[in-house]
């Protein structure tokens, strides 16, 4: 796919040059030229890359459907089934092959973790080296809630100073003579 | 001023871990491999169509396996790498041609300087790659006599990576 991108800009710059031979096209517009003809190949690079659809719909939506749970090692941030990377064509290639011949789920699952770790799965399952990534979260939530609390409670107490007489009556003044408690 | 040390506390705390988050390699994942028997394979050699190689043949040795493939650009840098550490004679590497043309890749290895393979072993569909956990070319997996993976190299192979890492370890799971 690389490859064929590229093969557009050379494309591309070849053009420029016919156009204007020498370079006279100024370096932004050769450089707009370059992205227009990239950006317009894009259904054709898209559909290099597309997973040829076997015949079968249900086999299919599993093969989604587990491609879902599984990180695209070689793109950032994309699961193998948004991705069309080699990397992905050929995971979901193995998924649809480990179907066909009658695995589960969950067999599926262990093929991919015993080549590429936890790592690959999405949701990976919580142990050891993993606890942290799941309880990390709620711990900070329960410390920060002590914390406010901690807090809080030192402000009440500070706010809590008693009155002396002369001072509740100032206030009761203040106040209109209407009956005010003592505290 | 006591005010003010808490969140500088935590300022630098989560300086310090966004620091090291810079640091690492989001591409770097360490492989489940290590310390795993190498994955059973049987292949058919580069350069002898009808011989093959299978990691049954390397027991007894320590050996190198490097994944690699002509229309792979990163591999050019590694290349000068392992034809001198061929010339050095101390470790064999074995080569996985990974998803890649035959004739292509016997081309590339001449056009490149030459061939420091023992023997490359033709995985045109990927498959032993993925049974390899491989992700990314090159990678380069050491494995000790018994067959066990003891350390996988991700990206090229560089000058530094063999002396600091791969030859001292593989002079070590020699010895052993």
């Amino acid at each position: 796919m690389v490859d064929r991108m590229m093969g557009c800009v050379a494309a591309a710059q070849k053009l420029c040059e016919a156009v204007s031979p020498g370079g006279t096209v100024p370096a932004l517009r050769r450089f707009l030229v370059v992205v227009l003809l990239v950006l317009g190949m894009q259904p054709a690079i898209a559909a290099e890359g597309m997973a040829q659809p076997v015949g079968d719909p249900l086999v299919e939506a599993r093969v989604n459907k587990l491609a879902e749970e599984l990180r695209c090692l070689t793109c950032m941030g994309q699961s193998i089934a948004d991705s069309q990377s080699s990397f992905s064509t050929d995971m979901k290639r193995e998924i649809r092959a480990m179907i066909v011949a009658g695995k589960n789920d969950k067999e599926i699952m262990e093929f991919m973790v015993q080549r590429y770790g936890d790592f690959v799965l999405y949701r990976p399952p919580v142990k050891s080296t993993t606890w942290v990534l799941w309880g990390g979260p709620f711990l900070f939530l329960i410390l920060s809630l002590v914390f406010l609390m901690l807090k809080l409670r030192k402000r009440r107490g500070q706010n809590a100073t008693e009155l002396t007489a002369s001072e509740h009556q100032q206030a009761v003044e203040l106040l209109g003579k209407r009956e005010v408690d003592r505290p | 001023m006591r005010r003010f040390l808490f969140p500088l506390v935590i300022f630098i705390v989560l300086v310090v871990f966004l620091a090291a988050g810079l640091r690492l390699n989001p591409r770097e994942v360490p492989s489940p491999l290590i310390g795993k028997q190498v994955p059973t394979f049987r292949l058919a050699q580069l350069h002898a169509g009808d011989k093959f190689i299978s990691a049954e043949d390397m027991r007894g040795k320590v050996w190198l396996l490097n994944v690699w493939a002509s229309w792979c650009v990163s591999c050019r840098q590694e290349h000068p790498v392992l034809i001198d550490l061929q010339k050095q004679n101390k470790i064999a590497i074995i080569g996985l041609n990974y998803k890649d043309e035959r004739a292509a890749a016997m081309t590339w290895l001449t056009q490149h300087g030459g061939d420091p393979y023992l023997v490359s072993a033709v995985d045109a569909d990927g498959r032993v790659g993925i049974d390899f956990g491989v992700y990314g070319v090159p990678e380069t997996f050491l494995i000790d006599k018994n067959g066990v993976i003891r350390y996988k190299h991700i990206g090229p192979v560089t000058a530094e990576a063999l002396k600091t890492k791969i030859l001292p370890l593989a002079e070590e799971l020699a010895r052993g």
